[in-house]
């Protein structure tokens, strides 16, 4: 008979190589969906590979991809790490859209509508993310149920935006009128969609490592995380550090916004996130909630998604296998997870 | 006694954690109608060895013999079903459920119905025979912890369990609710059950077993073969190993008061509130407060420590009026807190030591500046403490939950002790401390005592409060019944003002 025994101490190698392990395992369960839908599965994973990093393109593509879900999984590690269930990036990211579509819209210079919608995408994604922190808080509401309702909320809200005053007049589409030109993100490499909001995300991933690990805020909110009554002896106010934790992480997820409305889509529609926001939770757990685990970790989804589509063109696989790939990721993660507090142990 | 077979034998039992041997050939065993103490240091092996036998460890060698026979035990079903129950220091009750409720968890009834009648009649047999009352139809919530005790010890028998664990059963217990215990357990003797009693306290131990095994760094270091005839000392060298001087409370003039309370009332925040709560304390005495759990003790140490403003009162540290009540406050004004319960208030379990031992002051620039962190000094500030109070651990970045007891009690003294507090209060300092941590910790009590710092200790076992405190205040319902001058307490004075039946004092 197996059983699980508590483990002393984990190894250090395992931490390292347990990412890994949950990745192989991902592919290797997925292979048989692949054989199911008829086709080879080295063919397959071979299509998806060359689709999203096989090229210096391609892989421009995949970073494009990666940079919103750099954003939501930073989102989510830092609400993760104060225990403050956020799930609700996905709202966030669209408020944040939202409101630097807004801004982005009105003319003037182009810095400066790139700074203000910045400030006003971030701004609105800590809106949203303040009421369930609030909520919790003062009433005691649990932040999973009602972060996650609130993506609903938003997203009809955005949809109300669309379909009404938003609208486009001529042709009748339900998507929002553009930014100005001038306010478009730059594009870094001349002939890809590589824009400035790439390189943000991936400058902000060591912005919130070192405000975690470095900083007396990133300090309070691990200890608010790991142990509230500990910190709030030790003098923390609890209830303050997870109010900012969830700022901070709205902010992180309204800035997802801003890239793809400043640097991918340069107006508002419904499909303009296809879940990046529930991506996070995802990236977050894979990355163990390291902020600086975040970008790799978000960098292999973007490339599982962006070759997925190809895949589904090339072989006939329906592209859906990337969510499938997301999803089983994530429980491969947590089972690994379960190794490093537990081993197995054969009893007789 | 002797020509029965022992109700159950541990013979050769290793078990090791990694590295760690946690238990090594360890030989043990009761015979029916025995008391068998069970002694020795934190991390000495007691609970691995209690585990194994309860079945939540599988052992690496050695065998358990049942009345004679060869038995697996792979879980706590196993271990029931071979009549061993065990009564945790941590109850497993659901309070919602009444008495009767919790003795019928996991008991097949009869046909898919429970057998309530039939459950009746035993229970009032185990009431009958061994002195165990309770009302079954009470809810648990509604039960003193000596009573949710009873219930454990009711549940075991219940289950016509043939031995009994009890790991530290009366460090919950008010004296008189020992006295009650004691005569329950030599009734179960009586009738030939066997029992393992679990104690840090010697004199119960030498009051009530028959025999002791002694284990230390996880062998068997000795045996004791008439408790009542040795002496607590040499109990207590053989736990440690060497020989053990009691500390010197020397004498001491106490001066200037530091810490009052005046009037102090609190609201009820789950526990018992304080009503009109009126105490001073002066530099350079100890003051210990003394109550049956549950008497406004944790409303007490909340309220002085910033963890619960009063509604009424005052309360001055060090000559200044407290306001606000908030930690941070109460460590300006030069208070030192060592809270009740260490894994959960005063330390961060998952996260590095040095963490923990700067927890509280991580805002004062000894450890930070404008906003950011000052890593090497928050690492010195620990490495110089575990250096200075001897605490055992790999370094300052292992995980504060890996250590044991003392060594997490020696890392919160440190953490308080290196700012030269004026007033401390401690919350059951060395409750679960084995004998040499709680030495440790009560020299250090006595060395800040003789450096002019006022002390306040509340803790439930008497005998602690009597050695070190130059006053003692009982406290009963909420209020301070009596404060008496060390010599003139007693335990038996003490007991009577605990149970409220002192009169004035």
């Amino acid at each position: 008979m197996l059983r699980l025994e508590a483990r002393q101490r984990t190894p250090a190698w395992l931490n390292l190589t347990l990412p890994l392990v949950a990745i192989v395992v991902t592919l290797i369960l997925c292979s048989g969906l692949i054989v199911l839908a008829g086709a080879g599965v080295a063919d397959a994973y071979g299509v998806m590979f060359k689709a999203s990093l096989g090229d210096s393109y391609a892989i421009t593509e995949t970073l494009v991809r990666a940079a919103p879900m750099i954003f939501t999984g930073l989102a989510v590690t830092l609400a993760f790490r104060a225990k403050f269930w956020n799930i609700g990036a996905e709202g966030q990211l669209l408020a944040g859209a939202m409101a630097s579509c807004f801004v982005g819209a009105i003319p003037m210079p182009g810095p400066l509508a790139m700074l203000l919608m910045a400030i006003a995408g971030a701004a609105a994604g800590a809106a949203v993310a303040l009421i369930p922190a609030l909520l919790r808080v003062r009433l005691k509401v649990d932040d999973v149920v009602s972060s996650l309702l609130l993506n609903s909320v938003v997203f009809y809200i955005l949809m109300a935006l669309i379909e009404g005053p938003w609208k486009d007049p001529f042709s009748g589409y339900p998507i929002s009128p553009p930014i100005e030109d001038s306010a478009g993100l730059p594009v870094l490499i001349e002939g890809t969609r590589l824009h400035l909001g790439v390189l943000v995300a991936v400058l902000a991933a060591p912005l919130v490592w070192l405000l975690i690990s470095r900083t007396v805020l990133g300090f309070r909110i691990r200890v608010t995380g790991e142990n509230p009554e500990a910190a709030r002896y030790g003098g923390i106010d609890v209830q303050r550090v997870i109010v900012i934790a969830a700022l901070l992480s709205g902010a992180l997820a309204g800035l997802a916004g801003v890239g793809e409305v400043g640097g991918v889509h340069f107006q508002v529609m419904s499909d303009i996130s296809p879940g990046y926001g529930y991506s996070g939770i995802v990236i977050a757990m894979l990355a163990r909630l390291n902020p600086l685990g975040v970008v790799p970790v978000a960098i292999f989804l973007a490339a599982v998604m962006t070759g997925a589509e190809a895949m589904s063109r090339a072989t006939g696989v329906p592209a859906f296998l990337s969510d499938v790939i997301q999803g089983t990721a994530l429980l491969a993660m947590l089972v690994a997870l379960l190794f490093t507090a537990y081993r197995i142990r054969r009893s007789a | 006694m002797t020509t029965l077979p022992p109700l159950i034998e541990m013979r050769g039992i290793s078990k090791s954690f990694g590295p760690v041997k946690a238990n090594e050939a360890v030989d043990l065993a009761v015979a029916p109608g025995e008391i068998l103490g069970l002694l020795g240091e934190n991390g000495a092996g007691k609970t691995t060895l209690m585990n194994i036998l309860f079945g939540a460890y599988q052992p690496d060698a050695g065998e358990i013999l049942v009345n004679g026979k060869p038995v697996s035990i792979r879980n706590s079903a196993d271990a029931l079903a071979a009549g061993i129950g065990m009564v945790h220091q941590h109850f497993h009750l659901a309070s919602r459920l009444t008495v009767m409720e919790n003795l019928l968890i996991g008991i097949p009834g009869k046909g898919g119905r429970l057998d309530r009648a039939g459950a009746l009649a035993r229970l009032d047999d185990i009431a009958r025979n061994y002195g165990l009352h309770l009302d079954p139809d009470q809810p648990v919530s509604a039960l003193s912890i000596g009573e949710q005790q009873r219930l454990e010890i009711i549940k075991a028998l219940f289950r016509r369990a043939r031995l009994l664990i009890l790991d530290e059963p009366t460090a919950v217990l008010a004296p008189s609710e020992v006295d009650g215990l004691f005569s329950a357990l030599r009734a179960m003797a009586a009738q030939g059950l066997g029992i393992i009693f679990i104690s840090h306290k010697l004199n119960e131990v030498r009051a009530l077993t028959h025999r002791c095994v002694v284990l230390r760094h996880g062998r068997v270091a000795g045996r004791v073969d008439v408790p009542a005839e040795t002496t607590a000392l040499e109990m207590a060298q053989l736990m440690c190993g060497h020989e053990i001087v009691p500390p010197e409370r020397g004498p001491s003039v106490p001066g200037a008061v530091v810490l009052s309370l005046d009037a102090v009332s609190t609201g009820g925040h789950g526990g018992m509130p304080l009503r009109a709560v009126t105490l001073a304390v002066r530099e350079g005495e100890i003051v210990g407060i003394a109550g049956v759990s549950g008497n406004g003790q944790r409303a007490l140490a909340d309220v002085v420590s910033g963890m619960l403003k009063p509604q009424s009162g005052t309360m001055d540290i060090a000559g200044k009026r407290v306001a606000a009540f908030t930690p941070r406050e109460v460590q300006a004004l030069g208070l030192g807190r060592i809270p009740e319960d260490r894994m959960t208030t005063g330390l961060v379990t998952n996260l590095p030591l040095a963490d923990s031992m700067v927890l509280p002051r991580i805002g004062t620039e000894a450890f930070s500046a404008r906003g950011l962190l000052k890593p090497g000094a928050i690492v010195a500030f620990a490495e110089a403490q575990i250096e200075a109070f001897d605490i055992r651990c790999p370094g300052p970045m292992v995980r504060a939950g890996a250590l044991s007891g003392g060594n997490l009690q020696k890392a919160l003294l440190a953490r308080e002790l290196a700012f030269d507090p004026k007033v401390l209060i401690a919350a059951q300092p060395t409750r679960g401390l084995d004998i040499g941590a709680a030495r440790f910790v009560h020299e250090k009590f006595l060395a800040l005592r003789a450096r002019r710092c006022g002390i306040v200790v509340v803790s439930e076992d008497l005998e602690e409060l009597l050695a070190l405190s130059d006053r003692i205040a009982v406290m009963y319902e909420g209020r301070i019944v009596g404060v008496l001058d060390s010599a003139d307490a007693s335990v038996s004075r003490l007991g009577m003002l605990m149970s409220g039946a002192g009169g004035s004092a």
